[in-house]
């Protein structure tokens, strides 16, 4: 875990480098309402949420339906697409002391960090985790796709690169171009990094994001629902 | 003989990864994307920005492209080691040490992960379009340079690759720790070394040789002196770095071998 972390942090001072120097060649000394300590609490913000958010997704479930092991889950006395929430929901919690909190430390200890107002921690504390449910409607989806194509590996790499790009890990959204950002906040990426720190830092209208992720929340959620109900329908059980 | 072998093994590979055709062309696409990433990094920071550390985007966009290039490269013979900590932990590096065939050879050829390619065909894409578009003196000198960069690049990265991780075998569980350097050295060399500052750049472009990568070829590929006031003269010097960090390489895995203990069952 200490090792993880380390590879962590490397990776946000490398990426704070990056975007601070850009900062440095911006006449005004800020990029669309960025300056030091916004740019330096979104780089580390951004680094402890990739972890709890598994924002490069994940292959417990597809590595079930590959293997067959699925049938065990779907016959339990349960939902599945909730019991899965929920672990993961477990998961994040755990994730949240030992993932998500050193690499904010890093960024509040060593550099100059911009916490946020008091109102605003409990927006925050919603916002991250509705950017966990939104995270794992979407890897649910990703993984449920494995029914259909066997082998979802690729969809799976394509996922990981596409995200960290998307849901505004490696450059702030509001970098983008106007019509890349219109865009991009009718998806659900930027509902799972981007969200919850604009609320930290105090940028954009703090219940328009809110919202958004609820939507997604929902949608992604009915969504999984409608794919595993036609799912299972394929799964043929072989006896033995 | 072992030439042979080494043959018919990456043979099996190839045609092992081509029998999920549409995955295995998803998987490419996602490693051209993956190198594409850094590139709109780059370009969304420029849609805000003129220069980054003193340079300009497309001079920007040649380091990233020699470094993409050169990452690519390593990934696909090299990449493989990332698997060394379960040889260990498992055991399992017995039998390439029972085997009448250099250990560090039998692990590179345990995968050829032919997806790497489209992060070298992306990074290639890149070096076209910035050599186009910056102004370069095309000597006899330049040409060899820009064909030599590449793969002393991918040599360093390489060499970094297996020193990294030889910790493993002590740490065995030191892949996070390995990924530092060998992932981090791909993103800290797609930026002019000017960027960063500090314990950081000493690190990264001197400690790990990343500077030679793609930061000083590049700087005597576009005839420019360097803001830190490094000698032009560094730009031609990427070969011998490597082959001195891949004799470097060479003495530390042996040496990391030799402290390897089965797991005895």
């Amino acid at each position: 875990m200490l090792a993880g972390s380390a590879t962590n942090v490397v990776f946000g001072l490398l990426r704070m480098a990056v975007l601070l120097a850009a900062l440095e060649s911006s006449p005004s000394g800020r990029i669309a309402g960025y300056d030091v300590a916004a740019t330096v609490t979104y780089v580390w913000l951004g680094q402890g949420l990739l972890s709890f958010v598994v924002l490069w997704g994940d292959t417990a479930l597809a590595d079930r339906i590959r293997s067959g092991d699925v049938v065990v889950d779907l016959y339990r006395p349960w939902d599945l697409q909730w019991a899965l929430a929920a672990e993961d929901l477990g998961r994040a919690a755990y994730c949240a002391v030992t993932r998500l909190v050193p690499p904010v430390l890093v960024g509040a200890l060593l550099f100059p960090f911009r916490w946020p107002t008091p109102e605003r921690w409990p927006v925050f504390v919603v916002s991250a985790v509705l950017a966990v449910l939104v995270s794992f409607g979407m890897r649910f989806l990703v993984n449920v796709s494995t029914f259909w194509l066997m082998d979802n590996r690729g969809v799976v790499a394509l996922y990981g690169v596409g995200t960290s790009i998307l849901c505004g890990l490696t450059v702030p959204l509001d970098f983008f171009p106007e019509w890349a950002r219109f865009v991009l906040w009718f998806t659900p990426f930027p509902g799972v990094v981007q969200g919850p720190i604009d609320v930290f830092i105090g940028h954009g209208p703090l219940w328009t994001t809110v919202g958004h992720q609820v939507f997604w929340v929902v949608a992604l959620f009915l969504g999984g629902k409608l794919a595993l109900a036609r799912a299972v329908r394929r799964v043929v059980v072989q006896g033995g | 003989m072992a030439d042979a072998i080494y043959r018919k093994i990456l043979h099996a590979r190839v045609r092992g990864q081509l029998s999920y055709r549409g995955s295995f062309l998803l998987d490419c696409l996602a490693q051209a994307i993956a190198q594409g990433g850094e590139l709109l990094v780059i370009l969304v920071l420029f849609n805000r920005i003129t220069a980054l550390g003193g340079f300009s985007v497309d001079e920007v966009l040649l380091v990233y492209a020699f470094a993409g290039t050169a990452f690519g490269l390593s990934d696909l013979f090299a990449g493989q080691l990332n698997a060394l900590p379960t040889y260990i932990r498992q055991g399992t590096f017995d039998v390439l040490l029972l085997r009448p065939l250099g250990t560090l050879p039998q692990l590179m050829a345990s995968d050829l992960p032919l997806k790497r390619i489209g992060r070298v065909f992306a990074g290639l894409v890149v070096l076209v379009y910035a050599l186009l578009h910056n102004d370069v003196v095309w000597t006899p000198w330049s040409i060899g340079l820009l064909v030599v960069t590449p793969v002393a690049g991918a040599v360093i990265f390489s060499a970094i690759w297996v020193i990294a991780c030889s910790v493993c075998f002590w740490l065995v569980d030191g892949q996070e720790l390995t990924n530092t350097v060998t992932y981090g050295s791909n993103t800290f060399t797609s930026y002019p070394i000017s960027v960063y500052s500090g314990w950081l750049r000493r690190l990264m472009a001197f400690v790990v040789p990343g500077a030679f990568v793609a930061y000083y070829p590049a700087l005597a590929v576009l005839g420019k002196p360097d803001p830190l006031g490094a000698p032009a003269w560094l730009g031609w010097v990427s070969p011998v770095v490597a082959a001195l960090v891949a004799g470097l390489a060479a003495v530390t895995w042996t040496f990391a071998v030799r402290h390897y203990r089965g797991t005895g069952s």
